[in-house]
C-alpha cells in the first residue's frame, strides 16, 4: 500500500486519473468534475457514511465514496444503471420515511434532498408512505427542529459543538425509531453564529432559524433551474498539487 | 412494546423507587469508580441501572455534569441499549425471550400466564410496581426455551405452571434464589459463583471441548517462541474466524502486529446474539480458562498488553464466575506481569458487559460500545486492526476462535489441519435447537452435511433448517446434502430445525424480520427502513391480500440493502430472500392469483375511528 | 378521416383545485388540446356522471374521506389510464399534515374548539348525518387506494408538465421531462 499523500493512479468510470492516496474518493471525484451525490458528507469534516447516497463500486465492491480513501490501482464505477437505481431508491426511502411536504416547507427550492430527487426525476416513490408521527421542537430561542423533515444524516451532530466541545445534537433510540435530540440545557451556549451554521449544514428543512423566513424569492432559489451537482460538473479541471 | 424512553418528562411515572437526592451520592461513587472516564460510560450506566433499576433524567443530568459531556451524549448511549431504561421497570424485571425457538417451545402460553399472574401487559409494570414484563431478543438459551431473565437471573424451560409458582413466590416476598426450585444446572452452572439452572447440553465433544485441558500449557509453550512464530503457526493452521464472517485469523494477527503503535488491544467477542446461538455460553461456563489463555496468546503474538472480554448482557449471570477465573489466572501468573516468567510479557483482561444490542456483535460496533458509545458499526477503512479501541490497533476474535488457538498451539498446526476439509480446517461448535430430540452444543469437523447433523441430533419430519441464524440461509430437504464449510454453507454455528408443523412464513420469516427491525442501529437509511417495508409486504401476503407483484417487489427491495454499512444491514433481508428462493410455493399459495393490484386498503378499518368519534355506524355501499 | 378524440375525465378529491387551475394554465395550447380531446366527467364542464368509458382520468387531491375513495374507485372503473396529478394525489400533500393527529382531535378542533366555531356550537354537536362522508383514519395517496398509471408531481404541477404528459399520451410519443418542469412545489 502506498503511503498517504503519494501520487497514485486510479480509474474512475473507465478513465484514468491521478490523485494523492488517502484522499476521500468523493473529494477526488469532485476535483475531477465528477458528481457523486451525497446528503451527509461535508467536505473537511470527518465523514460518516450515513445516507449511503454516495455508494459506488470499488473494484467490484459497493462502498461509500465519502468514507473510502483512494489507493493505487482502484477501479471505481460511479454511475452504473444499478447504482443509479440504488441511489434513487435511497432517496425514495427518505421521502417515505419522514413527512416531506415540500409545498409548505421553507427550504423548498434550496433543499438538497429535494434537489437530488429533482435530479433523479423521481415522480413517485416505489415504497409506501409511512406518515410517521413526529414532532416539532421549538424550545430553543434561535432554532426550530422539525423532526418531520429530518433524514438523520448526522451533519448537525458531527459539526455543531459548543466552546467546550459538548454536543448540541445527538442520536436517540435506534432502528426505525431513531431520532435526533437537542441539548436544551446548553441553550445559552448556542449563539446566533452557531445557530446559523446548524441551519446551513442541514440538507433539508429540518433545522430552521426562528424570526426570519422565506428570505430567498421564489425565482432565485438554488435549484430552480440548475440541477444539484452541475456546479461540480462545470468546474475547471483542478491541477494536482493545488489540493 | 411500550417505549422505555418517553419523549417528555411528564410521561415518566415514577414507581416504587422514586427519585431521591441520595441517588446522586450513589451515582457519584459509581462515576468515581470508573475514574470519571467518559469512555467507561457503558459501565457507569450498567452499574447505575443495576443499582436503581432505571436511570431517570436527574441522574443523567448528574452524569453529564460530572463527566462534562452533554446530556444528549449520555442519552444517545442510554437509549440505544435494550436493557437500559429511563423509567422504573419493576422490582422484578422479567425479560421473556421472543425468539422463534421460544415461540415454538410454548412462549405464548407462558407469556399469557405471566400477564395474568403479574396483572399487567407486556411492556408494562404491575400497579404495585413489583413486576415489569418485557420482551427481548434471543438470550442464548435456545436449547432450553422458553426462557426469561428475571433481574439478570436466567429461568429456563418455563411452563405456565412454573410461571405461576415464580410469580406467587415473588409476590410472597421470597428472594429470587428461592424461586429457583428445579435445582441447578450441570457442571460449573452449579458452582457457587454461578448457581444457575442453565444446562450446558454438551452433546458431542471434539478436540476443543475434550477433557484433559491443562491451563497454562499453551502459554508455557509460546514464551519459548518468538511472537512471529506464534503467528506463523496460527497461519499454518488455516483457522478462520468462528463468529461467522470467517476472516483468516493468522492474517488478522499479522496485520495488527505490523500496525504502528505501542498500545494494542485484544478483544474477545462474547456478544453472541445471533438467535439460535449459544455455544459461547457453554465455553464461558466450562472453558473460560482456555478462552483467557487464548486471549493471552493473542496478546503475546501481536504485542498487546490489554484484553477486553466483551460479554453480552444476557450472560451477566456468569460475571462472578468469569471474574474469579481472571483473578485465578493472575495468581497463577497466566495473566498480569511477566507471564510465565517471560520478561516483558504483560497481559491482563477486563470484562466489558453489553446492555442488549445484537449489532454489537459486529466488531467495530463492539469496540464503539466498549468505548461507552452507541453500538454503531464504524466505516471501514480503517479496520480495527489498524485503528480500533481508542483508535489503537485492535484484534477482535470470537470466543471459539481463541479456544481453538490454544489447542493449535498445544498440538500443532498440522494436527489441526488434519481435521475438517482442505479449505475449512479444524472443528466447529454447533448450537442446535428447534425441532429435534437432542438440542445442545456439538463439536464437529467441518465437512459434515446437514443430513449428518439432522441424524445426529434426532430430527425427523424436517421441513426446513435455518443455517447460521436469521442472517443465514433457510434451506429445504433438497439441500440437506450440502456441507457445513466456508466454501458451502458457512455458519457461525447456529442451526435451527423446523419440522412440518411449522408455518415458515408466519412463524419464522416474520419473527426474523421483527428481529432485524428491532436490532438495526438505524444509522443507514437502508437498514433502518427496508426491513420495515418487507414486513408490511409479508403482513399483506399473510392477510391474503398479496399479489404476484408483492413477491417480486420484496426481492427487488431486498437488493437495496447491499448499500448498507455492516453485516446486519447486508443480511437483514436474508430470511425473505432465502425463503422466497427455497420455499416459493408457500408464498404462491398465499397470494391472490389473476389480480395484479391490491392496495390492502380496508374501508371499514379506515373509517372506524371517525365513526366512533361521532357515534355513527359506517354505511358501506 | 377524422381521428377519434381522446376522452378525458378529471376530478378533484382532497385538494385545492390548484392542479385544475394549472391545467388551464397551458394558455393558448388549450386550443390545440381541444382539437385532440373531449372532456367527460369533470368539474371543468360540470358533467357529474360518466357517460362513456374514458381514455384518461386525471385525479387531483388525495383521499381523506369515504366519498373520495368512492369517487376514485369510480374513476378507476371508468378510465383506461389514471394519472395522479399533483402532490396531494401523489403523497397526500397539505391535507396529509393531519396524519398523525388522532381523528377525534381533528373533528373536535373543527367543530368545537377552533376560534371560528367556539361559542357557536353550545350543544357540542359533531356532524353525524348519514349523507356526510366519513373521514378516513388518515389521508391516503391515491395509489394506495387504486392502481395509478402515471404521476405528475408539483404543487401545482407546471402547466408544461401537464401538457407534455397529455401530448405524449395522446400522440404516443415519448414524454419530454426537462429539469425545470419536475418540481414538488
Amino acid at each position: 500500500m502506498s503511503t498517504n499523500g503519494s501520487v497514485i493512479r486510479i480509474i474512475i468510470d473507465g478513465k484514468e486519473y491521478l490523485s494523492r492516496s488517502g484522499v476521500y474518493l468523493i473529494d477526488v471525484a469532485r476535483e475531477n468534475r465528477i458528481f457523486i451525490p451525497t446528503l451527509c458528507n461535508i467536505s473537511g469534516v470527518k465523514p460518516r457514511g450515513a445516507c449511503r447516497m454516495c455508494t459506488v463500486s470499488v473494484n467490484g465492491r459497493y462502498m461509500t465514496a465519502c468514507t473510502t480513501p483512494v489507493s493505487e490501482g482502484m477501479e471505481i464505477k460511479t454511475n452504473t444503471p444499478d447504482l443509479h437505481d440504488l441511489r434513487k431508491a435511497i432517496l425514495e426511502i427518505m421521502f417515505v420515511e419522514g413527512n416531506h411536504i415540500c409545498p409548505v416547507c421553507e427550504k423548498s427550492g434550496n433543499c438538497d434532498l429535494q434537489a437530488l430527487a429533482y435530479r433523479f426525476q423521481i415522480l413517485v416513490p416505489r415504497f409506501p408512505y409511512s406518515f410517521p408521527k413526529r414532532t416539532i421542537d421549538a424550545e430553543n430561542p434561535l432554532l426550530v427542529k422539525d423532526h418531520n423533515r429530518c433524514i438523520l444524516c448526522k451533519r448537525c451532530i458531527r459539526t455543531i459543538k459548543d466552546e467546550q466541545g459538548r454536543s448540541f445534537f445527538a442520536f436517540r433510540k435506534r432502528g426505525h425509531k431513531l431520532e435526533i435530540s437537542i441539548a436544551h440545557h446548553l441553550k445559552d451556549h448556542l449563539n446566533k453564529e452557531i445557530a446559523q451554521r446548524a441551519v446551513d449544514v442541514c440538507p433539508t428543512g429540518a433545522l430552521l432559524k426562528k424570526e426570519s423566513g422565506y428570505n430567498i424569492p421564489i425565482s432565485e432559489r438554488k435549484y430552480e433551474r440548475t440541477p444539484i451537482g452541475s456546479e461540480i460538473e462545470s468546474l475547471k479541471q483542478s491541477v494536482i498539487g493545488d489540493q | 412494546m411500550k417505549d422505555l424512553f418517553p419523549d417528555t418528562a411528564d410521561e415518566l411515572e415514577i414507581g416504587e423507587i422514586a427519585y431521591q437526592d441520595t441517588m446522586i451520592d450513589t451515582v457519584n461513587a459509581i462515576i468515581k469508580k470508573y475514574d470519571h472516564n467518559p469512555t467507561r460510560l457503558m459501565d457507569i450506566l450498567i452499574d447505575t441501572q443495576s443499582e436503581f433499576g432505571y436511570i431517570p433524567p436527574p441522574i443523567v443530568a448528574q452524569i453529564s455534569r460530572t463527566l462534562n459531556i452533554s446530556i444528549v451524549d449520555i442519552e444517545q448511549t442510554l437509549s440505544f441499549y435494550h436493557f437500559f431504561s429511563a423509567k422504573p421497570t419493576g422490582k422484578y424485571t422479567i425479560y421473556l425471550n421472543n425468539s422463534v425457538i421460544a415461540n415454538m417451545m410454548g412462549r405464548e402460553e407462558v407469556a399469557r400466564t405471566l400477564e395474568r399472574e403479574a396483572g399487567c401487559k407486556f411492556g408494562d409494570v404491575s400497579a404495585d410496581g413489583l413486576i415489569g414484563l418485557f420482551s427481548t431478543s434471543c438470550i442464548g438459551m435456545s436449547d432450553q426455551e422458553p426462557a426469561a431473565l428475571i433481574n439478570g437471573k436466567v429461568f429456563t424451560r418455563l411452563t405456565p405452571f412454573r410461571v405461576k409458582e415464580i410469580i406467587r413466590d415473588l409476590k410472597a416476598g421470597k428472594r429470587l434464589d428461592e424461586a429457583v426450585v428445579e435445582g441447578l444446572g450441570d457442571g460449573a452452572n452449579a458452582q457457587p459463583e454461578i448457581r444457575s439452572m442453565v444446562q450446558n447440553n454438551i452433546r458431542k465433544k471434539g478436540p476443543i471441548l475434550a477433557d484433559g485441558y491443562k491451563a497454562g500449557e499453551a502459554l508455557k509453550k509460546i514464551v519459548k517462541m518468538k511472537p512471529e512464530d506464534v503467528i506463523a503457526e496460527v497461519k499454518l493452521s488455516n483457522i478462520r474466524g468462528r463468529g461467522g464472517a470467517g476472516f483468516p485469523t493468522g492474517m488478522k494477527w499479522e496485520i495488527c502486529r505490523n500496525a504502528p503503535g505501542e498500545e494494542k488491544y485484544i478483544f474477545c467477542n462474547a456478544d453472541e446474539g445471533e438467535p439460535g446461538t449459544f455455544k459461547d455460553r457453554v465455553i464461558l461456563t466450562e472453558y473460560p480458562k482456555m478462552l483467557m489463555e487464548g486471549m493471552a496468546v493473542a496478546g503475546y503474538a501481536v504485542g498487546a498488553k490489554k484484553g477486553i472480554l466483551y460479554v453480552r448482557y444476557e450472560y451477566t449471570y456468569l460475571q462472578q464466575h468469569l471474574e474469579s477465573i481472571i483473578e485465578g489466572g493472575r495468581k497463577k501468573n497466566y495473566l498480569g506481569k511477566n507471564i510465565c516468567g517471560k520478561e516483558g510479557f504483560d497481559f491482563d483482561i477486563r470484562i466489558q458487559f453489553g446492555a442488549g444490542a445484537y449489532v454489537c456483535g459486529e466488531e467495530s460496533a463492539l469496540i464503539e460500545s466498549a468505548e461507552g458509545k452507541r453500538g454503531e458499526p464504524r466505516d471501514r477503512p480503517p479496520f480495527p486492526v489498524e485503528s480500533g479501541y481508542l483508535e489503537k490497533p485492535t484484534i477482535v476474535n470470537n470466543v471459539e476462535t481463541l479456544c481453538s488457538i490454544v489447542k493449535i498451539i498445544n498440538h500443532g498446526a498440522p494436527w489441526y489441519r488434519s481435521m475438517g476439509t482442505k479449505e475449512s480446517s479444524g472443528t466447529k461448535l454447533l448450537s442446535i435447537s428447534g425441532d429435534c430430540k437432542y438440542p445442545g452444543v456439538y463439536e464437529i469437523e467441518w465437512g459434515f452435511s446437514v443430513n449428518d447433523v439432522l441424524e445426529m441430533v434426532g430430527a425427523s419430519d424436517v421441513q426446513a433448517v435455518q443455517v447460521g441464524g436469521p442472517s443465514g440461509t433457510l434451506i429445504g430437504p433438497n439441500e440437506f446434502n450440502r456441507t457445513l464449510s466456508y466454501t458451502d454453507l458457512s455458519t457461525g454455528g447456529s442451526l435451527i430445525i423446523f419440522d412440518k408443523r411449522r408455518d415458515l412464513l408466519k412463524d419464522v420469516v416474520m419473527n426474523f424480520l421483527n428481529f432485524f427491525i428491532d436490532e438495526s442501529c438505524g444509522s443507514c437509511s437502508t437498514c433502518r427502513n427496508i426491513p420495515v417495508f418487507l414486513r408490511q409486504k409479508l403482513e399483506k401476503i399473510l392477510n391474503a391480500r398479496g399479489v404476484q407483484k408483492d413477491i417480486e417487489e420484496m426481492l427487488e427491495w431486498s437488493k437495496i440493502l447491499k448499500a448498507s454499512r455492516c453485516g446486519l444491514g447486508l443480511t437483514a433481508a436474508n430470511p425473505v430472500v432465502t425463503s422466497i428462493k427455497n420455499f416459493r410455493s408457500l408464498y404462491d399459495k398465499k397470494i391472490q392469483h389473476g389480480k395484479d393490484y391490491d392496495s390492502n386498503f380496508d374501508m371499514l378499518i379506515a373509517v372506524k375511528e371517525s365513526c366512533d368519534a361521532v357515534g355513527r355506524v359506517p354505511q358501506m355501499s | 378521416m377524422e381521428r377519434k378524440k381522446t376522452i378525458v375525465a378529471t376530478a378533484s378529491l382532497a385538494g385545492c383545485f390548484g392542479c385544475h387551475m394549472s391545467l388551464l394554465d397551458i394558455d393558448e395550447r388549450i386550443l390545440s388540446l381541444i382539437d385532440l380531446v373531449d372532456f367527460n366527467k369533470s368539474p371543468i364542464n360540470d358533467i357529474k356522471n360518466f357517460t362513456e368509458y374514458c381514455d384518461i382520468g386525471i385525479i387531483e387531491g388525495s383521499c381523506c374521506n369515504s366519498e373520495n375513495v368512492h369517487a376514485l374507485k369510480e374513476f378507476r372503473k371508468n378510465c383506461r389510464i389514471l394519472i395522479s396529478l399533483g402532490e396531494c394525489a401523489i403523497m397526500g400533500g397539505v391535507p396529509a399534515m393531519r396524519n398523525g393527529i388522532p381523528i377525534r382531535e381533528c373533528i373536535e378542533e373543527a367543530y368545537m374548539n377552533s376560534p371560528s366555531v367556539k361559542g357557536h356550537n353550545p350543544e357540542m354537536i359533531l356532524p353525524n348525518d348519514p349523507e356526510l362522508p366519513m373521514l378516513l383514519d388518515r389521508v391516503y395517496p391515491c395509489h394506495e387506494i387504486v392502481k395509478i398509471d402515471y404521476f405528475l408531481p408539483g404543487c401545482p404541477p407546471r402547466a408544461d408538465l401537464i401538457y407534455s404528459a397529455l401530448e405524449a399520451l395522446i400522440t404516443g410519443n415519448e414524454m419530454k421531462l426537462p429539469y425545470e418542469i419536475v418540481k414538488y412545489d
